[in-house]
């Protein structure tokens, strides 16, 4: 049990990030959502890299335990991906924002429709 | 917050240990934790609370956004850069160990532009994203 | 050393130099030259790849000198080697077009973002392809979603900006699922090196970690690749994105997904598990008999011609995956060619749709909707674009004469090998709903009255004609010829069956 704690916090942060996304409807609590989502990956390469005692891979007479230092790049490069997703979401919202006046996914979707409405409704006239 | 006295002084005097700190941690990316990524990142965090305490125009001034938008391209041209003198000296893409005499070194040589690099395009992204974000002010409530 | 050596990081490299140096000139014109001469290069290179393949058999190519499996290797065998010339060729060919489509589209102050942004993501798509490593592939599969979703947001109408948004979410999510399950493959086997994490996973096949993976890499890569029923992002981002990033995507994206896809199922896991083991053929089988049918049918009730030819891709994405899961030399040479000749033929009347909407726009408008009240009776004014489109379409039916053909022709025969008549039947009965949709465009283009009201329109300029005729051409061509897509295809599905036995 013990041993699997980071496991399970790792499940939870995965299933709560997806939750979030699937459950609301504002655009910047699902990049909330889909954040927490990408962070239980970097919990999932990191805690298997990381021994208990270990120290970072640079050699040195001191040292016979280091972790491996691979999780760690990967993660990092993982890490950059998320923040680039993050920032182009944020961005993404800040310029519907400005388009639709809100941020909300029902009220955006119900603005297209009566956009798509009042067309009809010009074409027929027209 | 821009008016605050205490903070813009502070501020003001902070900014120059925070730009010398990243290049501590760019130049000692060597020997212990740190690079290219983590000085580009604190650059970015010294002008960006330049920018907070004296406003994003002042910041605007010393770091224009075509200077910024050139940071983040020429950081990815310099990797990309280092890559190709591989292929120049004979060896494969991205190969260090021919930038040298001694192997070693070349490694040396290949990482030390490669980090620079990297700081280049990360303190530019982080700024661009920053930019991005502030200047967007004109938004009702 | 010579530089033919080097071709397989040249391939990604020039195309990934090709975006900062678009963003460092600053001016959509030299931009455009510099990407568009890239994109042109990336296919000379991915051509001789193919060659060398052809005739030197699988190529390694090690990045930085370090040996496999610790450093990252590129590897082209049988397989990418045609990926490879799918998705450079297609670029070429958007690239020159993209320089007349956006200029109506796109305010000219970002053209020089648009051409760095189409580079990169066509460097992630070869990237894709070219490597041998998950997790680089990963990284790739990041750089061309991103520039993706900036290049759908950069089309006019606002809703634009919510089909990106939403394309953003559900594409991190598949990739993030993709990383978990390379996560699971790494903790397994402790290499990243395709050909090292097959040889290592070969003991421990059916462990569950080894199950979890396979599960998340087919749910991740289906989002990505829009396989039903998770292609709810695919016809608002085809719909609003600009037209030559339409084409793009619809040629490319979701290709090489799928053919992460056939990598990872046939290289890696090796098909006694993933066909064996699990009931996933049958899984495939039916997904993809709903993708044939229910994309299809709702494409017949549309009104805006990008919309139906979107969902239409979903629908074709399931003769790709229906091919997969007859788990035959046959069927899988049958998904191979499918990509690629569904790929330009949509790529074609992506190419000319985009033309009628650029003919529709008037200077400094917002390009409209190609809807069908729009188009009525534009077979008289633009005869050559309206050909091209129904040839396309013939092509999306599977008329003999046209590249369709060849690849249905050959997933008949894996369902006739395998003895399954039905699915002969359903594969002619879902034809028959690509002919509904395809005659609906013929009736509004060709039958009905152009609109009394309506200013007449020309013929699109020269500039979009030729490279959407290009493609066109190719899909008969092919149709024909069928050397280089049948030989290729059958060789890499013999040496991919191979490799998982």
């Amino acid at each position: 049990m013990v041993g699997h704690f980071f496991y399970i916090i790792t499940v939870f942060l995965m299933i709560a990030g997806l939750f979030i996304i699937i459950a609301r409807g504002n655009l910047i609590k699902k990049l909330v959502g889909l954040s927490i989502f990408q962070t239980s990956v970097y919990m999932l390469y990191i805690v298997p890299g990381k021994l208990v005692g270990g120290t970072a891979p640079i050699l040195s007479s001191q040292y016979t335990l280091y972790s491996n230092p691979l999780p760690h790049v990967l993660i990092l490069t993982a890490i950059v991906v998320g923040v680039a997703t993050l920032a182009l979401g944020l961005a993404l919202a800040v310029r519907i924002r400005e388009a639709y006046g809100s941020i909300e996914e029902d009220e955006i979707l119900a603005r297209d429709h009566a956009v798509r409405a009042t067309e009809a409704a010009k074409e027929e006239y027209a | 917050m821009s008016n605050d006295l205490v903070l813009r002084v502070i501020g003001r005097l902070l900014i120059p240990f925070i730009l010398l700190f990243a290049l501590y941690v760019q130049f000692h990316g060597d020997f212990g934790p740190g690079g290219g990524f983590q000085a580009g990142v604190i650059i970015a965090a010294g002008l960006i609370f330049f920018a907070l305490t004296h406003g994003v125009n002042t910041v605007r001034k010393v770091v224009p956004d075509w200077l910024v938008e050139t940071m983040v391209a020429s950081g990815v041209l310099i990797y990309a850069g280092v890559g190709l003198a591989g292929l120049l000296f004979g060896g494969n893409y991205l190969d260090y160990f021919v930038l040298d005499h001694n192997p070693v070194h070349g490694q040396h040589r290949g990482i030390f532009w490669v980090e620079v690099g990297v700081a280049t395009t990360v303190s530019g992204v982080m700024l661009k994203i920053y930019y991005m974000f502030a200047s967007r002010s004109g938004l009702e409530d | 050393m010579s530089l033919a050596q080097h071709l397989p990081a040249l391939q990604v490299v020039l195309p990934l130099i090709s975006a900062p140096l678009a963003v460092l000139l600053r001016r959509g014109g030299l931009a455009f030259v510099i990407v568009t001469s890239a994109a042109w290069t990336a296919f000379a290179i991915a051509i001789t790849l193919w060659l060398q393949v052809d005739t030197g058999g699988t190529i390694s190519y090690h990045i930085g000198n370090w040996e496999p499996p610790w450093g990252i290797e590129y590897r082209i065998d049988r397989l990418n080697s045609f990926v490879l010339v799918l998705v450079s060729g297609m670029a070429a060919v958007v690239l020159p077009y993209s320089r007349a489509s956006i200029e109506r589209e796109i305010p000219r102050e970002s053209h020089y973002l648009f051409y760095a942004m189409l580079g990169l993501c066509f460097t992630g798509l070869l990237g894709i392809t070219i490597t041998g490593d998950a997790f680089n592939l990963f990284v790739f599969l990041e750089i061309s979603s991103l520039s993706t979703y900036v290049l759908i947001a950069l089309g006019r109408d606002r809703r634009a900006l919510t089909a990106s948004y939403q394309y953003l979410i559900m594409g991190s999510i598949g990739a993030t699922f993709i990383v978990i399950a390379i996560g699971f493959l790494y903790l397994m086997t402790g290499t990243l090196n395709l050909a090292d994490m097959a040889n290592n996973l070969s003991a421990i096949k059916s462990t569950r970690p080894v199950l979890v993976a396979l599960a998340f890499f087919t749910v991740g890569v289906s989002l990505k690749a829009a396989l039903f029923p998770l292609h709810q992002w695919l016809p608002n981002a085809y719909t609003y994105a600009p037209s030559a990033v339409t084409a793009l995507l619809a040629a490319t994206a979701t290709k090489v997904s799928l053919y992460a896809l056939i990598r990872f199922y046939f290289t890696i896991f090796g098909d006694s598990l993933v066909f064996d083991k699990l009931p996933l053929p049958e899984i495939m089988l039916l997904l993809s008999l709903f993708a044939m049918f229910v994309a299809n049918f709702v494409a017949i009730f549309q009104t805006n011609l990008k919309r139906l030819f979107a969902y239409s891709s979903v629908g074709q994405i399931g003769y790709i995956t229906l091919g997969l899961s007859f788990d035959s030399v046959h069927g899988l040479a049958a998904s191979i060619m499918h990509l690629f000749n569904h790929g330009i033929a949509k790529g074609g009347i992506f190419l000319l749709v985009g033309g009628i909407v650029a003919t529709l726009t008037t200077r400094q408008g917002i390009p409209p909707a190609p809807t069908f009240e729009r188009l009525a009776g534009l077979a008289k004014q633009m005869p050559i674009t309206c050909f091209g489109i129904v040839i396309g379409g013939l092509s999306l039916i599977g008329v003999p004469g046209t590249a369709g053909f060849i690849s249905k022709w050959y997933l008949i025969l894996a369902a006739m090998e395998k003895g399954q008549w039905w699915l002969v039947g359903a594969i002619l009965l879902s034809s028959l709903l690509a002919i509904a949709y395809v005659w609906r465009f013929v009736e509004v283009a060709y039958f009905r009255a152009q609109p009394v009201d309506q200013v007449s329109r020309g013929e699109a300029s020269l500039s979009l004609l030729i490279p959407a005729w290009l493609l066109i051409t190719a899909t008969i061509w092919f149709g024909f010829d069928t050397s280089f897509t049948v030989g290729s295809a059958l060789d890499a599905a013999h040496q991919l069956m191979r490799s998982a036995r």
